[in-house]
């Protein structure tokens, strides 16, 4: 178990002559909470791709839980960006549960004791016991994120990777669904790479900072990163960081804009 | 017209016409279930649309058979398996199947028109592609249908688990392992194969009615997977067994009477949906209070 749970070693990736990033060296340790941040386009979400073994590095080495990074690894956990799903998807919100524990499953669809036990099990660890029979289609996007969340729990993962999973949710849904991913990182020892625009939601539980824009990145400690010259030099354009009560606003005219909280 | 309509029925040794179309109606039953079970996912994936391109292009491979003299059932069949493997491989790039089938339907019904046009047969054997035949079938033409139907279906509920897994979240499906293009790929065959059997009940213009309609009215009313399922396939088999006991009596064709039953049937649970969707925001709105 002294394997990390992430380790990359100088990867890149590059389409035809652009390159999106390059020179990703970075080890997670179990436990440790990552933010990836950056603007638009940067290549936040590609960094979760090579995660999940679907974007080959052009360059260096990826690897999850001391082996090569797979497709479809269960000691993966993903929690997609919200998307609402169609109000006559013929599904219960149970049944989207057992989609992440038995979807990749061939054979017939049949959902044995044991899976629906641990079914349950997931249902009350989000919180969605209570509307378990419910169809998905008719919850609102807080509620099918939680599923999302359940889903991602459902191996056990000792990795887990969000892509804005608080996108589009209200303050309560946000801290409910962080507090989830909090509780695998310290309760399980899962490491989490947190894809995000806006740090502040879960700036009290981020041990490191990952920062892309303009096809150069900078690892650290929030401290370390969240600053008006490193930021500057990232951009290579004058942005400011100002804290505020325990938050923080980026301002520059090449980031994404002002952040709020 | 009413009357000419009313005088074309006739109850008169109606079990002994029953007999001679016994194979219809066995094979109508069976391709019904298959429509049952593969029209939940036409649904799920929007795909009503290549379902008519599917049928048309069909058309086209079974006029250019007939033209060449081979067999016509085979014909619309390859046709139909080629035209969902075409549209799948093209649509799995931008994910805009709509748009691909929107493109390639006209072509396949020009083809089809030209190959009619250069056949010197007799017109009844045009017309039959269109409208369905199924009255006409035979022994051999009933097991062949039955077989592949039945075929189907079993495929479908083999990869029930990883094809719903990516026809409601491809991006978490491909992330858990699934090889959501390659079933993309399989669906579109599997539906291929299925409007090709369905074209010889009702037809290339009025597949619609027996795998997306059923379905269309089953999840209107239901949610939970086995219900829809159960329901879809009820659905489909009452529209074209019922369809074609009512059709028998007289000389209208069958294809009216599968797409009004099938449609009636939708209505009603359109309806009925609409009812429990008002009676279920209620129940919501008092719990909130």
């Amino acid at each position: 178990m002294t394997d990390p749970a992430l380790q990359l070693e100088g990867a890149a990736v590059r389409f035809g002559a652009r390159t999106l990033w390059s020179d990703v060296s970075i080890s997670l340790e179990r436990g440790e909470f990552l933010a990836v941040l950056g603007p638009n386009g940067a290549g936040k979400s590609t960094f979760l791709k090579v995660l999940l073994g679907l974007q080959r590095l052009s360059a260096g080495t990826a690897q999850v839980l001391g082996k090569p990074v797979r497709r479809g690894s269960h000691r993966v956990g993903y929690i997609p960006q919200h998307h609402q799903l169609e109000l006559e998807t013929p599904l219960r919100a149970r049944d989207l549960v057992a989609l992440g524990l038995e979807g990749h499953k061939y054979g017939l669809p049949w959902v044995s004791h044991k899976a629906r036990a641990r079914i349950d099990d997931l249902l009350d660890q989000v919180g969605a016991r209570d509307y378990a029979q419910r169809p998905v289609g008719v919850l609102s996007g807080g509620e099918q994120q939680r599923l999302r969340a359940a889903q991602a729990l459902a191996g056990n993962p000792g990795l887990l990777l969000c892509d804005e999973p608080l996108h589009s949710l209200d303050l309560n849904h946000q801290r409910a669904i962080t507090e989830l991913i909090r509780r695998q990182a310290v309760d399980r020892g899962a490491a989490v790479v947190f894809v995000t625009h806006e740090i502040n939601p879960v700036i009290e539980h981020v041990d490191r900072v990952l920062y892309f824009a303009r096809g150069a990145h900078r690892v650290g400690t929030v401290q370390e990163v969240m600053r008006s010259e490193v930021l500057s030099e990232l951009y290579q354009s004058p942005v400011e960081v100002i804290e505020h009560k325990g938050r923080l606003v980026v301002m520059g005219e090449h980031s994404e804009g002002t952040h709020h909280d | 017209m009413i009357e000419r309509f009313a005088s074309s029925f006739s109850t008169e040794n109606y079990w002994d016409l029953f007999q001679l179309v016994q194979n219809s109606v066995l094979t109508a039953a069976v391709l019904g279930l298959m429509g049952g079970i593969i029209g939940v996912f036409i649904n799920l994936r929007r795909a009503g649309l290549v379902v008519h391109g599917i049928a048309e292009i069909s058309f086209a491979g079974a006029a250019l058979f007939l033209l060449m003299g081979l067999d016509v059932v085979l014909g619309s069949a390859l046709g139909a398996v080629a035209a969902a493997a075409l549209i799948g491989v093209l649509s799995i790039r931008d994910r805009e199947v709509s748009a691909v089938t929107a493109v390639l339907m006209p072509f396949g019904m020009g083809l089809g028109i030209l190959f009619l046009y250069l056949y010197q047969g007799r017109t009844a054997n045009q017309f039959g592609l269109l409208t369905g035949q199924i009255v006409g079938v035979d022994d051999i033409q009933t097991r062949t249908l039955i077989s592949v139907a039945v075929l189907i279906s079993v495929i479908i509920i083999v990869i029930w688990r990883p094809l719903m897994f990516s026809s409601v979240d491809p991006q978490l499906a491909a992330a858990r392992g699934v090889h959501v293009n390659l079933l993309t790929i399989v669906f579109m065959v599997l539906l291929g194969g299925a409007v090709a059997m369905s074209v010889q009940v009702v037809g290339a213009l009025l597949v619609l009615a027996l795998l997306v309609v059923p379905s269309a009215a089953a999840l209107k009313v239901a949610r939970r997977p086995l219900v829809v399922v159960l329901l879809s396939c009820g659905f489909a088999l009452f529209s074209a067994v019922a369809g074609i006991m009512i059709a028998i009596m007289g000389t209208v064709p069958i294809s009216p009477y599968i797409t009004t039953i099938s449609f009636l049937i939708y209505v009603v649970c359109l309806l009925v949906g609409r009812r429990q969707r008002a009676r279920y925001s209620a129940v919501t709105a008092e719990a909130m209070n």
